[in-house]
């Protein structure tokens, strides 16, 4: 490296009071590349990205960009540095426009009124320029979550940067979206620009990075150019070890239906139609995958289905039991688990220790509480059971569950969620933001329940969550399930098709498939 | 398995070293804010006397001897630190469902009304009876009082900040209207009530002074309220509510009902605060029967990190400022605005470190 690179990360080090992020960073970026950056859940990169854009600053450690060094102080200074980032929760304002946001914080209240259709004509403008279809008016409410990402990289676009960084931008799109995603990263790179992306998928990394940088543990261990790799090194160096990648499925033949949902349709918080009229069952010793991009109803109906949100029409049997209008308590009390969405809003209490999560729903419940008193001998005993057979990084029970990383925050709620022995195990996106290794014993505990005869519903954004471990796979599209298809890779684009409601296009693909089979 | 066993030992042994070592850590962290803030504001004050032409240290002394003089002045501390125990207690368990509270002055007042209402009321009662019912009542309309602004925040959402302090104008001169007119002694000249019948006085612990039986039970409350907060199965649901709403609900808990409770609770310790002004140390109701406890009972429970038990020493603390303020002003010739300031200054700092304490609690990622 005799050149000075177009950025130069020199031993970063991070430290948010005991916790350490950063353990000396050395990171080197070409200008013009597309720099994938990749590692398990606190492996550090969100934290070293947050350093170079001005959101944190760094406890140690140096950064050279275009050769001279770099001290920022904020998110702006680093735009007034050509540096902008998209970071995995958008920073946006919901109930203002898209040309409203782009403007907030960017100059004085009045000037900004006066140039609002200037800025309005140029969004347009760039909008067109890499195909985006961002409309300047639109509020950020009324948008999908795949296009609120759109009006956060035009924003970056749009204040000028020569650095742009995504964190983990294809987790919430559909398979055509995320690859319209990285075509328009082609597009910037050829524009001039340099991309370093965030991820977690080893394929995507594989497709489009000029370079890539694994993380482990606060340090960059491996830095190649892509062309000379292979997703299983990648996976090694991730995780230190190798990795499985196809998980050995027992085949298991249903038994009888667990639960019967009929022509259900429920409302969202706005009082909008979510669910549509949809009707499944799933069987004892089944996994039923329902993909989707999300904010197609998927949220709603796990709501609808665990008592959270009221369902407008028809009904759920569990066991033959009608559950639809029960309260949440009453349906706790049933043979059923779910593993929400969001964790951090609802799975867990983060100031919490291990322990009182783990009896989040069992708090009045033998063996946990007796005369109204809670047994904490019982529950820490209960809670090192967990942490030993799920193999959970803590430290001990009485540790704040906010301590741990995503990944071991997921593998205790599975451990919750399964330890309440359930007959129907609801889980809405299984390995969210979590890394491989806990992707990985997540997923076989899950499939051993199955082989136990439990009946599983998943619901996932994530295709290859669903072809991991799925028998069969209900696409989701604007509250109603467009088709019903195999978990098989091959058929991935009907899929994708399916979940952008293309379902006359999935067909005569389908069609076409059968047509060379036979 | 002689191997198993030979690898447990030691870790069992650890653990315990490991738990201690916790115990310790945990401990000093609840401890050394509330001291520092404490010590800063007491600097400030010191600073502050100087400014103004006084001995800092000197009036230190003054203040401290005169406050624990004898077992009078002694005793008047503790009977100015029950009802901010028991107001710093309650709202403990408000805090701790993230209710804020701010009407525990009102609710005092509320509670003063009820005991007053019913300790002139019965004749012929025996004291085993009448004294526990005249707490009850004065609980009782103190959680009723709180309560209307818990059911104004779940049927309107109505913030309770606002409305508990809009209750508290509203109890305050309900009062004054009461002793002026359905409640006045028609024998005396001032505002004030009939005196309660001997039977509901509360009983004396320290004759001859004023001392009452209810600083004990304010201690034992605070154990208690530390036990359902910390021990219960219904304390961790009003806990899990303060902090994660959404969790609750996935939890099967309902909201409303523990908002209800803890503001309930919050309100009947208020309530008791005020029964036992009037049975234990005025025996009448008067105009201005708290001089501020309600709000005082705020700086309490933060300084005391919203443990209960923490408020007694909390309460404690306030009493001796108290009472130090009013030694200061007779004895040691400080203007009462001065004393007023640095008041202000201790309740500046320990809100002021108890948001340090929050922020640096807040999770790094």
């Amino acid at each position: 490296m005799g050149a000075t690179p177009f950025l130069r990360m020199e031993n970063i080090h991070k430290r948010f009071g005991p916790v350490i992020a950063s353990a000396g960073v050395n990171l080197e970026v070409e200008e013009k590349e597309i720099h994938a950056l990749l590692g398990e859940n606190g492996a550090g990169k969100s934290v070293l990205m947050n350093i170079l854009c001005g959101v944190l600053s760094p406890t140690e450690g140096q950064i050279v960009f275009k050769g001279s060094p770099l001290r920022l102080g904020s998110p702006r200074e680093a735009i007034r540095h050509r540096i902008g980032m998209v970071h995995q929760h958008f920073m946006v304002v919901p109930n203002l426009t898209v040309a409203e946001n782009y403007v907030l914080g960017h100059g004085s209240p009045l000037r900004v009124i006066r140039d609002m259709k200037q800025v309005s004509t140029r969004i347009r403008e760039l909008s067109h320029r890499y195909g985006l279809d961002v409309r300047p008016d639109a509020r950020i409410h009324d948008l999908s979550v795949g296009e609120q990402q759109r009006v956060e990289i035009l924003k970056v676009l749009y204040h000028g940067v020569d650095l742009l960084i995504l964190d983990e931008p294809t987790a919430v799109l559909t398979p055509q979206e995320a690859d319209r995603l990285l075509a328009l990263l082609r597009d910037l790179v050829a524009d001039g620009k340099t991309v370093i992306f965030i991820s977690h998928k080893l394929d995507e990394v594989m497709r489009v990075s000029d370079r890539v940088s694994v993380m482990r543990d606060g340090k960059v261990v491996f830095t190649t150019r892509t062309a000379e790799t292979n997703p299983r090194e990648l996976a090694r160096m991730m995780v230190g070890r190798d990795v499985l990648m196809d998980l050995p499925r027992a085949q298991t033949s249903p038994g009888r239906v667990v639960l019967a949902v009929e022509n259900l349709s429920c409302n969202n918080e706005l009082g909008l139609p979510a669910v549509r009229g949809v009707s499944f069952e799933v069987r004892q010793g089944e996994i039923v995958g329902v993909a989707g991009v999300s904010g197609n109803g998927q949220s709603e109906l796990a709501l609808a289905l665990v008592g959270l949100l009221p369902a407008a029409s028809g009904s759920i049997r569990l066991n033959g039991e009608e559950i639809c209008g029960l309260t949440s308590s009453e349906i706790n009390h049933r043979p059923l688990s779910h593993i929400p969405e969001d964790r951090h809003k609802m799975g867990i209490v983060l100031p919490l220790p291990l322990t009182e999560n783990v009896i989040l729903q069992r708090y009045d419940q033998a063996p946990f509480s007796s005369r109204g008193m809670l047994r904490f001998g019982e529950i820490t005993e209960h809670t090192r059971d967990l942490i030993r057979r799920f193999k959970v990084k803590a430290s001990h029970p009485g540790e704040a569950i906010q301590n741990l990383s995503g990944g071991n925050q997921q593998k205790l709620v599975v451990a919750r969620e399964l330890a309440r022995n359930p007959d129907f195990l609801l889980i809405n996106q299984l390995t969210r933001g979590i890394d491989i290794g806990a992707t990985e014993l997540v997923m076989q505990e899950v499939l051993k329940q199955k082989e136990k005869g439990k009946a599983i519903l998943l619901i996932s954004t994530e295709l290859e969550e669903l072809f991991a471990i799925c028998d069969r796979i209900l696409v989701m599209f604007e509250g109603q399930f467009l088709g019903e298809v195999p978990p098989d890779r091959a058929r991935l684009e009907e899929i994708g098709l399916l979940m952008a409601g293309n379902r006359e296009e999935a067909q005569r693909l389908h069609n076409r498939a059968g047509a060379i089979e036979a | 398995m002689a191997n198993i066993d030979s690898e447990r030992s030691p870790s069992a042994g650890s653990d315990i070293l490991n738990g201690l070592g916790r115990a310790f850590t945990k401990t000093w962290q609840a401890v050394a804010m509330p001291a520092a803030a404490v010590l800063v504001s007491m600097g400030c004050g010191a600073l502050l006397l100087a400014l103004n032409g006084f001995n800092g240290w000197d009036i230190f002394t003054v203040m401290l001897s005169g406050v624990f003089q004898d077992t009078r002045s002694i005793a008047e501390v503790l009977l100015k630190a029950t009802p901010l125990i028991l107001i710093g207690v309650g709202l403990c368990v408000a805090f701790r469902c993230s209710i804020w509270n701010i009407g525990a002055e009102g609710q005092l007042y509320a509670g003063a009304v009820a005991t007053t209402a019913v300790g002139i009321a019965f004749p012929g009662l025996t004291s085993w009876i009448y004294v526990p019912l005249v707490i009850l009542a004065g609980a009782l309309a103190g959680a009723a009082w709180a309560a209307i602004a818990g059911l104004l925040k779940i049927y309107f959402r109505a913030s309770e900040i606002v409305t508990t302090i809009m209750l508290n104008y509203i109890a305050i001169i309900a009062t004054s209207w009461l002793v002026t007119g359905p409640l006045k002694d028609a024998a005396a000249a001032y505002p004030q009530s009939a005196r309660l019948l001997r039977e509901a006085w509360m009983p004396k612990i320290l004759p001859p002074t004023r001392l009452h039986i209810g600083i004990l039970i304010a201690i034992a409350l605070a154990i208690a309220a530390y036990i359902f907060l910390f021990r219960s199965s219904a304390g961790y649901a009003v806990r899990v509510v303060g902090i994660s709403p959404h969790a609750a609900r996935y939890a099967g808990m309902s909201v409303s009902r523990n908002i209800l409770l803890a503001i309930s609770i919050s309100g009947a310790m208020a309530g008791l605060a005020g029964a036992f002004e009037i049975a234990g140390v005025t025996f009448r109701l008067y105009q201005n029967i708290s001089p501020g406890y309600g709000f005082e009972g705020i700086a309490v429970a933060l300084l005391a990190n919203n443990n209960p038990v923490g408020a007694i020493f909390s309460g404690t603390l306030f009493a001796v400022l108290r009472s130090g303020s009013e030694i200061m002003q007779i004895n040691a010739q400080v203007p009462q605005v001065l004393v007023s300031v640095i008041q202000g200054i201790v309740i500046l700092s320990v809100v002021g470190f108890g948001v340090y304490r929050f922020r640096s609690a807040r999770p790094s990622e």
